[in-house]
């Protein structure tokens, strides 16, 4: 039988019933050149500690809830192979910006609350009335909104936000670029509640296009892209309000 | 009600990633760029005060601190323009038809053509 | 214990069914109050994951008529057909009302929807968006529902047992994951949206939550689970993750080929291939675009006469999307590149993917009639973990992605009516079940002390006898085996033992009991399958090679015996036949339309 090779993962743990501050657990797990690092982790849970608790499910990267800190980047770690790391150590930490619930299980509350916030859906009169067939939509069309409609709301952009980190009532860039996503979706016709949500303080006014959610995201949505259009449609949005109170929805 | 671990930003966030730090830097061009404006308003301001008021600042500029400082301001203004240049394209994509233009491609057209061809204008108009 | 959350509806689930069951009550009045019981946040459900598209007529040259047949032929005549008739029929307008709500679907130039060919399908029909179509599907329902403010979602709220008092179902316990406390929540009609059950296999396209969690509840609460032997292994599935490569790929043009570079699927009755260039490839019905079962069972057939590709993941055979271009590969299967790329080293632009057929889908599950109603007062479900039967003994692929808009609307609307007609309900009682639910998991989890056997343990021997016994062809001395071992599991089971005794989320415990889910659900698949003595459609008997109407063209039932909780009880329900005669179910170039329905045509 040969030798099985293996490597470290050092965990963060915490538990809010029985520990005041967080602290680093290290196992040695079964080194498999195919595996991710989720792998390591199930592995870890069902041989050696079953106390230890994280999300995940699809484990193909389109569920979002696998995403973790991995040697200090956010990662979905059904997306990080074990190659990429061996033979060092990986470190393996719960999302960047966010409180802990317990080990590596962040509180999503807030996420869920500013996704609700930017009235994510199609507003329309008839939006209800199936009886005309679909509207109509061009390949051209599609396209100015599709990117933004990919987000898996795996929150790795909220992990490499700074303001995030500074300021947590800000909307964020996930919440932001699904709010520019139906904006641009030529079947709405939001007449301007949607644009004054985006426009608050907290909202794209918060982003100074660090641009760091751009370059961790997994699905390529440009959540960076998405809030500086956004702002351009604000300000333009602004002024013909100022010219034209009434009319300026859209 | 469970108690939750809330972990805090350090005050030293920027140093965290290279990216971070790229940030700060671009960003604090933009109060380089603030002090050179105030220095060339100055600059400015001689001119009124006659030839000789001009010739002293003249003067006063080719000092080696003076030259350093101006290197440090062309650096930064060069930084914060092609930064912003690469970002434009991010704010303002255009698509023809479905097919989304390439990034660099706008970046050229938007940004940096029309700055060569603005230097151009502004050498030959200062050499003629 | 804490005080019981009430609502008018309650569903548990919160995939595309529940969502879509929700937004059918908030719409129906707007003074009834949803609950929606999720054990993961909406946007985790595995509705997330299906790629290829969801099938409805909607372009001139396709008829209702031609969805119905190719529905109940590649049901192998199991599928009810009043449940397959409506289905059809009602397909249209829920696809066009979920791209009201934003699905961004492919289009054709001129702005109508796009379709693409799908397995078994006559006539392209299956709406996609490129192929993420499950993924859109589900943020496209789950942002419609935030327009609604009657709907109040309890997310990571893990349900544990439905509340039954004087033969109506009134609501469930659920754990709230943060703090381990039972809560009681409370309904006057209760929807199931739970989904399948894939992981009771070990080399499945299902993600961690799909554990059959919905279907044991009912199980234990007396509804009979229909079908439960026919699982669908979908052709083309990643070696070692099993992650699922769409049959939209097969749709667009993609061939199979063995180890000799064969399109192998000739010599099994499916029609004569095309060449790949020929404008008229990929032909529907034929080939690549035959049914999920036959293509399984034709690469068992490959295997055994040593034609398929061994890989330290087994055997495989290769998936060839070469010539459809890179171009086409990105526009219309992008995730199968990144998939491809990422998880098997290939870049299907340049290389051969190898694959393999890999568990999939149930197409049994909780026996419902066409309105989503149980056998149990006020208690509903819909979508996989229903069973109407809308797919019979195999699914068409397409087929479920509607299925969970057609019936999820259908299942609400008849719940909404249900508690509008019965205002009352019992709280002091289902409190008292729900306090003796809490004692229970505190019993037989959190405080016990003791036990010797180890969760993984249970599963792995769960996965071997399931993989090895019930697989894609079974029999009768294998699939006893598996009954046996399973019986022990079930034992075993009684023993297991925790690392983790706290409360604030334990997830030990929620996998604790999600193996007790799938060792029900699992029993009452070997069951049913060692009782059905026949091969039809997913499920294939080597004992009994052929289809037998005379006997079994029948449902079975698999009911809970108290005396005997390892063992079900096997039942049997009639098929629903209205228009539709049994016939030979034929593949290829003219295939399946010799039998017709008998009065007029539908469109």
């Amino acid at each position: 039988m040969a030798e099985e090779t293996t490597i470290q993962l050092d965990i963060f743990r915490y538990h809010p019933e029985k520990d005041e501050q967080p602290y680093f657990q290290s196992y040695d797990v079964p080194y498999k050149e195919d595996w991710v690092v989720l792998d390591a982790i199930n592995w870890i849970k069902d041989n050696v500690d079953g106390s230890l608790s994280y999300r995940w499910s699809c484990r193909m990267g389109v569920c979002g809830s696998c995403g973790m800190m991995v040697n200090g980047e956010p990662k979905l770690t059904c997306a990080a192979f074990l190659k990429d790391y061996y033979p060092k150590a990986i470190r393996v930490e719960p999302l960047e910006n966010f409180t802990v619930e317990r080990d590596l299980v962040i509180t999503m509350d807030d996420f869920m609350a500013k996704l609700e916030s930017v009235k994510p859906y199609i507003v329309r009169d008839d939006v209800d009335d199936t009886s005309g067939g679909e509207y109509e939509q061009t390949p051209a069309q599609l396209a100015q909104y599709k990117q933004y409609s990919m987000c898996i709301n795996c929150m790795l952009c909220y992990s490499a936000c700074p303001v995030v980190g500074h300021d947590p009532e800000f909307v964020g860039p996930a919440a932001l670029a699904l709010g520019h996503r139906y904006n641009k979706d030529s079947r709405d016709q939001d007449t301007g509640e949607r644009m004054e949500k985006m426009m608050e303080h907290e909202a794209v006014w918060g982003c100074t296009f660090v641009g760091e959610c751009t370059e961790v995201c997994p699905k390529h949505v440009d959540p960076a892209g998405a809030i500086q259009q956004a702002k351009a449609a604000a300000a333009q949005y602004y002024f013909k309000k100022l010219i034209m109170p009434k009319g300026a929805g859209r | 009600m469970s108690k939750r671990y809330h972990p805090t930003q350090p005050w030293n966030w920027f140093l965290k990633r290279p990216a971070y730090v790229k940030f700060m830097v671009r960003e604090l061009t933009a109060v380089a760029i603030g002090l050179y404006l105030i220095y060339l308003l100055r600059v400015l301001a001689t001119v009124g005060n006659g030839e000789a008021a001009f010739v002293e600042l003249a003067g006063a500029m080719t000092g080696t601190r003076a030259r350093l400082l101006h290197v440090l301001a062309l650096a930064a203004a060069l930084f914060h323009s092609v930064t912003w240049f690469n970002l434009t394209p991010k704010a303002m994509p255009m698509y023809r038809g479905e097919q989304r233009l390439a990034d660099p491609l706008v970046a050229f057209g938007m940004g940096y053509l029309p700055w060569i061809v603005v230097t151009i204008l502004i050498f030959w108009g200062v050499c003629a | 214990m804490a005080e019981p959350l009430v609502h008018d509806v309650l569903i548990v689930g919160g995939g595309g069914a529940g969502l879509r069951a929700a937004i059918a009550i908030a719409q129906q009045d707007a003074k009834l109050s949803v609950a929606m019981v999720s054990k993961v946040y909406p946007m985790r459900s595995h509705t997330v994951a299906a790629e290829g598209g969801a099938a409805a007529v909607i372009k001139p040259n396709d008829s209702l008529e031609d969805h119905i047949y190719d529905t109940i032929s590649g049901s192998d005549w199991l599928a009810d057909q009043d449940a397959v008739d409506l289905f059809v029929h009602e397909a249209p307008a829920e696809m066009i009302q979920l791209e009201h709500w934003g699905c961004p679907w492919s289009r054709d130039p001129d702005g109508s929807v796009a379709v693409r060919p799908f397995g078994g399908m006559k006539n392209e029909r299956t709406w996609f968006a490129a192929d993420k179509t499950g993924f859109h599907m589900l943020h496209s329902l789950f942002q419609t529902t935030l327009k609604y403010n009657n709907i109040t979602r309890y997310d990571e709220h893990f349900a544990t047992r439905l509340l039954v008092d004087d033969g109506r179902c009134c609501g469930c316990t659920a754990i709230e994951l943060r703090t381990g406390q039972v809560r009681t929540v409370l309904g006057k009609s209760v929807i199931i949206c739970t989904g399948g059950a894939g992981k009771v296999f070990p080399f499945t396209t299902n993600g961690a939550i799909k554990t059959g969690d919905g279907m044991a509840m009912a199980y234990h609460a007396g509804v009979g689970l229909k079908d439960m032997e026919f699982v669908q292994y979908h052709p083309t599935g990643l070696p070692g993750t099993g992650i699922l490569i769409t049959e939209a790929s097969r749709g667009e043009g993609g061939i199979l080929v063995n180890k000799h570079g064969d399109r192998y699927l000739r010599d099994y009755d499916l029609g004569e291939p095309l060449d790949v260039t020929d404008p008229k490839h990929p032909q529907n019905r034929t080939m690549e675009l035959g049914p999920r079962d036959k293509l399984s069972q034709c690469f068992i057939y490959e295997m055994q006469k040593g034609n398929t590709i061994e890989t330290r993941y087994g055997h495989t055979v290769s998936l060839d999307l070469r010539h459809l271009g890179e171009e086409k590969i990105d526009k219309k299967i992008p995730f199968v590149r990144e998939l491809a790329t990422n998880y098997a080293g290939v870049d299907p632009v340049h290389e051969l993917i190898p694959v393999r057929p890999v568990l999939h889908y149930m197409m049994g599950g909780i026996d419902t009639d066409v309105e989503g109603a149980t056998s149990i007062a006020g208690l509903f479900a819909a979508g996989e973990c229903a069973c109407v039967s809308l797919n019979g003994a195999n699914r068409l692929g397409s087929n479920s992605l509607t299925e969970l808009l057609v019936f999820g609307a259908r299942a609400g609307k008849g719940a909404a009516q249900f508690a509008l007609e019965h205002d009352q309900i019992n709280i002091a009682a289902l409190e008292a079940q729900a306090k003796d639910e809490q004692q229970r998991i505190s019993r037989d989890y959190i405080n016990k002390s003791g036990g010797t056997q180890r969760i993984v343990g249970i599963r792995n021997a769960m996965h071997e006898t399931m993989e090895t016994n019930a697989g894609i062809f079974r029999e009768e001395t294998s699939l006893k085996l598996a009954c046996d071992t399973l019986s022990e599991l079930g034992e075993r089971f009684q023993d297991v033992a925790l690392d983790d005794h706290t409360l604030s989320f334990n997830t030990e415990l929620t996998a604790a009991l999600e193996l007790g889910y799938m060792l029900d659900v699992a029993q009452t698949l070997v069951h049913a399958a060692l009782a059905r003595c026949e091969s039809r459609g997913s499920h294939q008997r080597t004992d009994y090679a052929h289809r037998d109407d005379e006997k079994f063209l029948k449902h079975s039932l698999a009911y809970f015996e108290p005396g005997s909780p390892s063992v079900p009880r096997i039942d049997y329900k009639p098929v629903t036949i209205t228009k539709w005669p049994p016939a030979k179910r034929t593949y290829g170039a003219d295939s399946g339309f010799k039998a017709k329905a008998e009065p007029e045509k539908t469109k």
